[in-house]
């Protein structure tokens, strides 16, 4: 329970939206319509759908409608034009009445100031919501009680907001959404008002509670460490439209346009990005039934601490050290030369977790989940990954490409070709090569 | 009167004592027994009791006129400039069109003063209401609150200590007109200082102004006490 589906939702603030409409319907943009007549677009043809059970995170600067969204979906902002459906109900066509008991049943919302009211101590705000729906009074405060002790403030219940801490009025900001059952919670920078230590905290503890709770999270922020923190799917607002929608590191690993390049270009990206983003798939692979003496014409020189061996079908073998192949038999074959230790890590990891054994193990190979070789990965690598320019076209979407390496500073951009075509890949090889020859 | 003054001196002392602490019930138990003493006993019940009466159908005209004006722009934008000449026109412009429709007397004196008294507390039920932080009026929204939802659990409750002031505001009007509608035949206090301004008594006349002094600053201290009281927790 608790799917939201965005449909061609617009709004326009202003006197004459139907005018506004058509100018929209013209393709002007936001600053022409409002130099035409006045109004301001608030959003524009904006689909979002959110699946139940996860974390939205609406991102963009300040005035790209990331509220004005998130109050369209329970009509605390009247959209102009479009659909909204959460779980089968077409929100946009309630009546007054069945919108507010829809909102009780349904919504719970956090607010960047917390909006506690400061005549009732935390257990009357947080049964607020229980109030409204006319929960009798024993019940409602049980309830209150229980939502009290999940977000950790048992003991604090009969304070006033003003003696709490901002963490603390956050938290009950929080049980006071939870407390009345909602399916759905909507947080509008609900910790933007934190300092950055307790804010971090509220992030670990959303998410931890949200494993329990799996709740169907909206949360606005306009910060990308934040949205990442929280671990949901990103979407990226501009003047009202959606430029990008994506998980984190995609987002990070390939940002549409320069507007989202900009927003992504301070990020950590070591926190961001995954091994199969980073490994290079340019790298030779060598196959277990080679000879030692076939593997060093294959290599022709190259240096390199280790190479990577995978069968047919890109089963991953092993890794070959450079020193083992020196000192090898010709007529070896390269099965029986492995290191024992496979050195392997899911596309999926994090690198931040990687760093210690890249710079240890030399090379290490990314696999896929069905153990298939995506590509090596080596220190340079992870430096390439972390130097790269955001916003240049040539970033690749998606982990099994050498997406990042292949665009060191300097290199010369591509334009206006789609990243997976073969004249790409083949640029990426004339370009720089193997990270493992230049490393040599 | 019926009861005896020291019965209700003591109530009364008892109740501001426990509204607004030991000062302001100290102030309330020598102040009525000076005047008590200064044998205005009569006349002071009699000024109470239409500061009361004037000032309670004041509250009850004006709260409700000023949850209209808070909620809709429209009333507020229309009548705001009348609430400004109502307060800017001296007192006693009040007591000329009470006459015809109630003669001379007491009713005519009430009904003067709720009009003179009741732009207070319209405007600052007005204003409390539209000061409440759009954060917490969008929290009733959020959670399914219906409109009367929001008007009583969370607008004016946190609307109230400005409703306050201006039912102290309201009060002290009231007060200062009771005394000027003795002219048109209110009775107490005022009715003292006004004759013995027709009869040069200046001694009775100044006796009386300090009876209307100290029932002043009696009912300002006693609302402003309930005015704190219904501040927020922890706020100054
Ligand atoms: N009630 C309103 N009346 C007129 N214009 C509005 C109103 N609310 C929002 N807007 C406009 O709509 C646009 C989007 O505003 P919105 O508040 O959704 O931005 P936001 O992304 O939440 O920004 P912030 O990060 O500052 O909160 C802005 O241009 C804003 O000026
Ligand atoms: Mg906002």
């Amino acid at each position: 329970m608790g799917r939201i589906t965005l449909q061609g939702i617009g709004k326009i603030f202003g006197h004459d939206p139907a005018r506004a409409m058509d100018l929209m319907a013209q393709g002007k943009s936001k600053a022409e319509i409002a130099a035409l007549c006045g109004a301001v677009v608030g959003l524009r043809d904006v689909a979002v759908e959110v699946p139940e059970g996860e974390i939205l995170v609406l991102m963009g600067l300040s005035g790209s409608g990331k509220s004005t969204l998130l109050r369209c979906m329970n009509r605390l902002v009247e959209p102009s034009c479009g659909r909204i459906v959460v779980d089968g109900t077409d929100v946009t066509a309630l009546s007054r009445r069945d919108l507010l008991a829809f909102r009780q049943k349904m919504f719970g919302m956090v607010f960047q100031h917390f909006a506690l009211l400061p005549n009732r101590t935390i257990l009357g705000n947080v049964g607020f919501g229980l109030e409204i729906k006319k929960v009798p009074a024993a019940q409602a405060r049980e309830r209150a009680m229980r939502a009290i002790e999940l977000v950790g403030l048992k003991g604090w219940e009969a304070k006033y907001p003003n003696e709490l801490s901002g963490g603390m009025q956050q938290r009950a900001g929080l049980a006071r959404a939870l407390a009345a059952d909602a399916e759905i919670l909507l947080m509008d920078e609900a910790f933007s008002a934190l300092d950055p230590l307790i804010r971090r905290d509220m992030q670990a503890e959303l998410r931890e509670l949200q494993k329990t709770l799996k709740k169907t999270i909206v949360f606005v922020s306009h910060d990308l460490d934040e949205a990442i923190a929280l671990g949901g799917r990103i979407v990226l607002m501009k003047d009202g439209e959606v430029v990008q929608a994506g998980r984190p590191e995609e987002i990070v690993a390939a940002p549409a346009t320069e507007y989202v390049a900009r927003f992504v270009a301070h990020i950590d990206r070591v926190a961001v990005l995954r091994a199969g983003q980073v490994a290079d798939g340019t790298a030779p692979v060598l196959s277990p039934t080679q000879t030692a003496a076939e593997a060093r014409a294959v290599l022709a020189g190259r240096g390199g601490e280790a190479w990577l061996v995978a069968g047919p079908d890109d089963r991953f073998a092993g890794r070959l050290p450079a020193v083992r192949l020196a000192a090898a038999r010709p007529d070896e074959t390269l099965a029986s030369l492995l290191d024992r230790d496979p050195g392997t890590v899911e596309a999926g990891a994090g690198l931040a977790g990687l760093l210690g054994r890249v710079a240890a193990e030399g090379v290490l190979a990314v696999v896929d989940t069905e153990g298939r070789l995506v590509g090596s990965l080596t220190s340079r690598d992870v430096v390439l990954a972390l130097s790269a320019r955001p916003g240049a076209g040539g970033s690749v979407p998606g982990g099994h490409e050498a997406a990042i390496s292949s665009e060191p500073a300097g290199a010369e951009r591509w334009t206006g070709q789609s990243p997976n075509s073969p004249s790409t890949r083949s640029a990426t090889r004339a370009s720089i090569g193997s990270p493992t020859m230049a490393a040599g | 009167m019926a009861v005896p003054p020291w019965i209700v001196i003591a109530v009364a002392a008892l109740a501001t004592w426990k509204i607004g602490g030991r000062r302001v019930g100290l102030l309330t138990l020598f102040g009525l027994l000076f005047l008590w003493n200064l044998r205005l006993w009569q006349a002071t019940v009699e000024t109470l009791v239409l500061v009361i009466l004037a000032t309670a159908a004041a509250l009850v005209i004006g709260i409700p006129v000023g949850i209209w004006f808070a909620l809709s722009r429209r009333a507020w934008r229309i009548f705001s400039p009348v609430l400004d000449m109502m307060q800017t026109l001296p007192s006693f412009v009040y007591l000329i069109p009470a006459l015809p429709f109630f003669g001379l007397g007491a009713v005519s004196a009430c009904f003067a003063t709720i009009v003179f008294s009741v732009p207070p507390v319209i405007r600052l039920t007005a204003l409390g209401i539209r000061n409440v932080p759009a954060e917490l009026v969008e929290a009733s929204d959020a959670f399914g609150g219906s409109s009367a939802q929001k008007l009583f659990k969370v607008q004016l409750p946190l609307a109230l200590p400005t409703i306050m002031a201006g039912v102290n505001q309201t009060m002290m009007l009231a007060l200062s007109m009771v005394v000027i509608a003795a002219m048109i035949g209110a009775g107490g206090l005022g009715r003292v200082v006004w004759q013995s301004i027709q009869r040069l008594e200046a001694g009775a006349g100044f006796e009386a102004g300090i009876g209307i002094v100290i029932l002043a600053v009696i009912l300002d201290r006693a609302t402003q006490a309930l005015a704190a009281r219904a501040r927020p927790h922890g706020t100054a």
